[in-house]
């Protein structure tokens, strides 16, 4: 088991700054996710961690042992790849035993870990196979029984699921996250998929351009965002943002939409927002938190709108229906038979409790 | 009643046509075939036949009986020992230049060692016409006292296939996914165990095919085989070129020779066609 510990982290590609100045502290077992948009530098701190790419600034430590310099073979860790980086010249066994063996693992100990992983990964009648003979979700199981093998104490995974189709990757989250739940050793994970970092992480690490942009349990990241970028990023369908501004009416402060709408902020979001009043701001809802008024509405901090929606998304269970504040589009998450079709007029009620407020210049939640 | 006799007399008339295109194109295939094969077949006639037969007229299609002499004079005479010299120069080059010219390619596709445009300027050296290089080498030769050696030429043919070799290995190695690479520097192997347990397995056809043409280059030189030998080390195509004379040309001694000649690159070619085949391939479809 591992500990790391990332300090002030810097990599350049020729004029590009990849990693600019990351902090990141990992402890002991935890299943943590790097996510974020392509581009943001999320690969290259997990191949730099794994030695696959020198740091220009910074440290790495791994159990408090600075491992800058030193080469992959000797930080003792487990990779797993996107294209599943099997060596397709050896079968399945030879390919799950290849680190064993790189490292000098007595044959009898050897055939052991691989036939235990083998079963646990359920690819015992497939270890004399080669792997262009394997499906996309079996050549994945070896490259994790490859790592899994090994008594590594880190686990490193560069978006191992991003090449299977929808159904297979639910299935193999489910698989990678008992797995992380059997061995308790520390996982690190990369990927640019919210819902893979949702379900999975223990703790989410979310970057852009280089910086975290926010890191930690994902219900805190998804509840409580500190920026527009992290709201807009974590969920599905993602967060309304709506431009408007911060009123006082009446002694209470709301916030009033382009259309002249406007919505009460409920009672303990008050005083908080007392001093802010008579400023634009964005006002962020997450599409669940829109939902069909139904008469019983007297909840505490639940504000009406009277909407038209313009375009319906059934998906089976929920509907999603689009409607206009001003020229922004809304999406709501309404009940499977809410509306019929475009051109509803519907009241919808917002859960003012859960909206964000965002300074639109800063981006920062206020 | 009547549309079933008709379907079949169309069916019979389509088969029939099938069958008259197919003729059609065996016969082209194999006059096409005939005409590329004879000169090789009369190679190999000649070399069985007697001196009579060579020059008769007109021309002995197939030799009465196969008979050896031609050879045998070439074994007598100790001619027969420049197909030796060929065979060790061009093998022993061809280790080399494999040797160093993989591990050059493997430095220049994984580490870009010398920047974009080394790859460029080394194949530029093999793009020099041989004539242009062989006398200042002639007189370095001189200098070193290198001529009609097997060192000189196996050093020489080493250094001539280099620029290939790295040319070729390079494009194979560069096909190879990097990934492979590092999840086994990760699973705890130095870089020398990637090169020698991951990138050669699966460049193996590119070696291979890569081996073959080198060889060939080195076994079919004669400029360099020329000036570069006197007595000691003649490879074969410069024996051949003996037995054309002012007064006469030794056909029986000239065909004998080719033979023997073409022999190891026939076996060459028969072992190693099932790699030639895919590693000519190999960098052409990128996955």
């Amino acid at each position: 088991m591992a500990r790391i510990t990332i300090t002030g982290l810097h990599k350049y590609y020729g004029n590009h700054h990849a990693v600019r100045g990351i902090d990141l502290d990992i402890p002991e077992g935890e299943f943590a996710v790097l996510v974020g948009p392509s581009g943001c530098g999320k690969s290259t701190l997990l191949r730099s961690i794994a030695g696959l790419e020198s740091v220009n600034d910074g440290a790495i430590e791994i159990d408090g042992e600075l491992v800058n310099d030193m080469r992959p073979r000797d930080r003792n860790l487990a990779m797993v790849f996107q294209n599943y980086a099997l060596y397709p010249h050896m079968n399945v066994y030879e390919n799950i035993a290849f680190g064993l063996r790189a490292r000098k693992t007595p044959a009898g100990e050897i055939d052991k870990k691989v036939t235990d992983a083998a079963a646990l990964l359920n690819l015992d009648l497939l270890l004399d196979r080669l792997p262009r003979q394997l499906s996309g979700g079996q050549r994945q199981r070896v490259a994790i029984g490859r790592a899994i093998v090994r008594d590594a104490r880190l686990f490193l995974f560069d978006e191992p699921l991003s090449n299977l189709d929808a159904q297979l990757r639910d299935e193999m989250r489910g698989e990678i996250k008992r797995l992380h739940q059997e061995i308790r050793k520390t996982f690190l994970y990369v990927t640019h998929d919210q819902i893979e970092a949702m379900t999975m992480a223990d703790r989410i690490v979310l970057m852009r351009d280089g910086i975290i942009e926010q890191q930690g349990p994902p219900l805190e990241l998804f509840e409580k965002p500190t920026n527009k970028f992290v709201a807009g990023f974590l969920g599905s369908p993602s967060m309304n943002f709506i431009p408007s501004a911060l009123v006082t009416e009446d002694g209470k402060v709301s916030v009033k939409f382009e259309d002249g709408t406007t919505l009460l902020l409920p009672e303990d979001r008050q005083s908080k927002y007392a001093s802010q009043a008579e400023r634009q701001i964005i006002f962020g809802i997450r599409p669940e938190h829109i939902s069909r008024a139904d008469g019983s509405d007297e909840r505490v901090g639940v504000e009406k709108y009277q909407s038209v929606i313009d375009l319906v998304l059934p998906t089976g269970s929920r509907t999603y229906g689009t409607f206009h504040i001003g020229r922004t589009p809304v999406v709501a998450e309404l009940q499977a038979h809410d509306v019929k079709g475009a051109g509803t007029a519907l009241a919808l009620l917002v859960d003012m409790n859960r909206a964000i407020l965002i300074d639109p210049d800063t981006e920062i939640v206020i | 009643m009547t549309i079933e006799i008709r379907a079949q007399q169309i069916r019979k008339r389509q088969n029939r046509r099938n069958a008259m295109k197919m003729a059609g194109r065996y016969c082209l295939a194999i006059g096409i075939t005939l005409v590329f094969i004879f000169p090789v077949y009369w190679l190999f006639s000649i070399s069985f036949k007697t001196p009579d037969e060579i020059f008769h007229h007109p021309p002995v299609w197939f030799p009465e009986s196969i008979q050896f002499d031609n050879y045998g004079v070439l074994f007598k005479d100790g001619d027969a020992i420049t197909v030796w010299n060929s065979l060790v120069i061009a093998t022993v080059s061809t280790v080399f230049a494999m040797f160093l010219g993989t591990i050059a390619a493997y430095s220049l596709a994984r580490f870009k060692t010398g920047g974009q445009h080394l790859g460029i300027w080394i194949i530029s050296q093999r793009m020099l016409p041989p004539i242009v290089i062989v006398f200042p080498i002639f007189l370095l030769y001189v200098w070193l006292g290198w001529v009609d050696t097997y060192h000189g030429l196996i050093i020489l043919y080493t250094a001539f296939n280099l620029p290939y070799v790295i040319w070729m290995m390079r494009g194979y190695m560069e096909d190879i996914p990097i990934e492979l690479e590092e999840s086994a520097l990760v699973d705890g192997c130095s870089r020398w165990e990637v090169l020698w347990k991951v990138v050669l397995p699966l460049a193996r056809s590119g070696i291979f095919a890569t081996a073959v043409f080198t060889f060939v280059f080195a076994w079919n030189d004669f400029i360099f085989a020329l000036i570069l030998s006197r007595t000691e080390v003649t490879t074969f195509p410069v024996q051949v070129t003996h037995y054309f004379g002012g007064q006469s040309n030794f056909w029986a001694k000239i065909a004998a020779m080719s033979v023997l000649g073409t022999i190891p690159i026939f076996i060459a070619v028969a072992i190693m066609q099932r790699f030639l085949v895919r590693g000519i391939s190999m960098g052409a479809v990128k996955g």
